[in-house]
C-alpha cells in the first residue's frame, strides 16, 4: 500500500491531524460537560 | 493491630490471622529466594527476566504512590490550602509505597548490600534505569523528610529539627514534583528499548508521556480510594479539619482525574494513529487493548465526570478503585501481557506461587506499617501541641 516512507508518514500524519482536531473539539465539549453545573455548586 | 487487639480483646482477629499467614509464607519464600536463588521461587527466565516483582511491585507501586506529589503539589504549589489535612496521609502512603518498592527490588536484584552501588560506586549515567534508580533514591529521601515532622511530633523533643523541616516544605514539594516527573516518565521510557518485544498497540514513542500522565490520575485515584478506606477504618483518628474538607477533596480530585484521563485517552489515540496501528485493533490483542482503554480509562473517566458534575460521591468512590485497577492492568500489559507477545505460549511468563506470595507479603507489610503509624502518629489529625504550626 505504501511505497515509500514519505507515503506512510503522509498517510499517518493526515489521519492524526484530523483526529487531533476532533479531539480538541471534544475536549471543549467534555470541559463544558464537566464544569456545566459548577455555577450552582461554586465549590472550585 | 493494636487497635483491634484492644477492641476485641484478642490477637486472633480475621485481619490478623490472614496477615499472619501471609507474613509467615512470605518469610519462608524470602529465605528460599536468598539461599537458593531466583530459580527456586520464580518462573523468570532469559526470555522473561522481569516478572510481577517488576510489573506489580515496582511499576504499580510507583504509579500508585504518586498521590504524594499530586496532593502536596495541589496544596502547596497550586494553592488548595484547604486540602492541607489530606497531605500527610498521602505523603505517608507515598513514602511507604516507595520504601516497599525498594524493599521488593531486593528480591529481584539480590545481594541487598550492593543496592547503593549504582548511586555511590559505579554510575551508569547513560542508562535510563540509572536515572530511575537515582530519582527513586532521592525521592524516597524527600518523602522521608516530608514524613518526619509527624514522627517528631509523636515522639516529642525534636522541635528544632521539626521546625527546620516545616520551613523546607515548599522546597521538598517542588523537589518531589520534579523527581516524580522524571522517574514516572522514565519507567515508561525503559520500554522504548524493546520495540520488537512489546506489542505494537502498547509500544509507542509516547510511552514516557503516557506513564507520567497515568501516574497523575493514579495518584489522585489512590488518594480518593485510600481516603475512603481510611474514613471507614480510622474515622476515630480524624480531626474536624480533615473531615470538613474530606468531600471537597474527593470531588476536586475527581475533576482533576477526569480531565487528565481525557488527555491520556487522546495520547493513546495519538500513539495508535502516528504509527498506523489501527489494524491491530481487530485482533485478540486489540480486544484486550480496547478492554483496557474503554473499560478502565473511558468508563471510570465518565464516572468521575458525572460524579463531580452531579456531586455524586458514590460514583467518585466507585471510579477510584476502578481507575487503580486500570492502572495496574496497564502496567501489567506493558511489562508482562503484551511483552514477548510473539513467543509461543509455552515460553510465555506466568508468575509462580512464590512470586505471588512475595507480592502479597510486600503489600501486607505496607498495610501493617500504615496501620501502625496512623494509629499512633498525627497523620489524620493535627497534634494539639503543634496545631497552629502544623506541617
Amino acid at each position: 500500500m505504501f511505497n515509500t516512507l514519505q507515503d506512510l508518514m503522509l498517510h499517518n500524519k493526515s489521519i492524526t491531524y484530523v483526529l487531533m482536531g476532533v479531539v480538541l473539539v471534544c475536549f471543549i465539549g467534555f470541559w463544558r460537560f464537566l464544569t456545566g453545573r459548577e455555577e450552582r455548586n461554586r465549590r472550585y | 493491630m493494636s487497635t483491634e487487639h484492644t477492641k476485641n480483646g484478642s490477637l486472633f482477629t480475621p485481619f490478623n490471622i490472614v496477615a499472619g499467614i501471609i507474613l509467615a509464607a512470605g518469610l519462608v519464600v524470602t529465605v528460599m529466594r536468598f539461599t537458593m536463588g531466583l530459580g527456586s521461587v520464580t518462573n523468570l527466565s532469559d526470555n522473561n527476566p522481569w516478572g510481577i516483582w517488576i510489573g506489580f511491585d515496582l511499576l504499580c507501586g510507583v504509579a500508585l504512590a504518586a498521590g504524594g506529589y499530586t496532593t502536596s503539589a495541589a496544596c502547596y504549589i497550586f494553592g488548595f490550602k484547604r486540602f492541607h489535612a489530606a497531605v500527610r496521609p498521602a505523603i505517608l502512603t507515598a513514602f511507604l509505597g516507595y520504601a516497599l518498592v525498594v524493599f521488593a527490588l531486593n528480591y529481584d536484584v539480590g545481594r541487598p548490600w550492593r543496592l547503593p552501588y549504582p548511586i555511590f560506586y559505579q554510575q551508569g549515567t547513560t542508562s535510563i534505569l540509572f536515572e530511575v534508580g537515582l530519582c527513586v533514591f532521592i525521592y524516597l529521601t524527600v518523602l522521608f523528610l516530608e514524613y518526619l515532622p509527624a514522627a517528631f511530633e509523636w515522639k516529642g523533643g525534636f522541635d528544632k529539627y521539626r521546625s527546620i523541616l516545616v520551613k523546607l516544605t515548599m522546597v521538598l514539594t517542588i523537589f518531589g514534583v520534579i523527581l516524580s516527573t522524571l522517574h514516572q516518565s522514565s519507567l515508561g521510557a525503559l520500554y522504548l528499548i524493546v520495540p520488537s518485544k512489546l506489542h505494537p498497540l502498547w509500544y509507542t514513542p509516547y510511552l514516557p508521556v503516557m506513564f507520567f500522565m497515568s501516574s497523575m490520575f493514579a495518584g489522585l485515584s489512590m488518594v480518593v480510594f485510600e481516603g475512603t478506606l481510611s474514613h471507614k477504618y480510622f474515622h476515630h483518628k480524624m480531626d474536624e479539619d480533615y473531615n470538613a474538607n474530606y468531600l471537597d477533596l474527593q470531588f476536586a480530585f475527581a475533576k482533576g482525574a477526569a480531565w487528565i484521563m481525557a488527555g491520556y485517552l487522546a495520547m493513546k489515540l495519538l500513539g495508535l494513529s502516528m504509527d498506523n496501528r489501527w489494524h491491530y485493533l481487530f485482533t485478540g490483542y486489540g480486544a484486550w487493548w480496547l478492554l483496557e482503554v474503554v473499560g478502565f480509562v473511558v468508563l471510570p473517566c465518565y464516572c468521575y465526570a458525572v460524579g463531580y458534575r452531579d456531586r455524586n460521591i458514590g460514583l467518585v468512590r466507585l471510579a477510584a478503585p476502578w481507575t487503580v485497577i486500570g492502572i495496574m492492568l496497564n502496567r501489567f500489559d506493558v511489562s508482562l501481557i503484551a511483552f514477548n507477545w510473539q513467543l509461543p505460549s509455552a515460553e510465555r511468563y506466568f508468575p509462580s506461587l512464590g512470586e505471588i506470595i512475595i507480592s502479597l507479603f510486600v503489600v501486607t507489610i505496607g498495610v501493617l506499617v500504615f496501620k501502625f503509624i496512623v494509629t499512633r502518629m498525627p497523620i489524620f489529625y493535627a497534634h494539639p501541641a503543634y496545631k497552629d504550626s502544623s506541617h
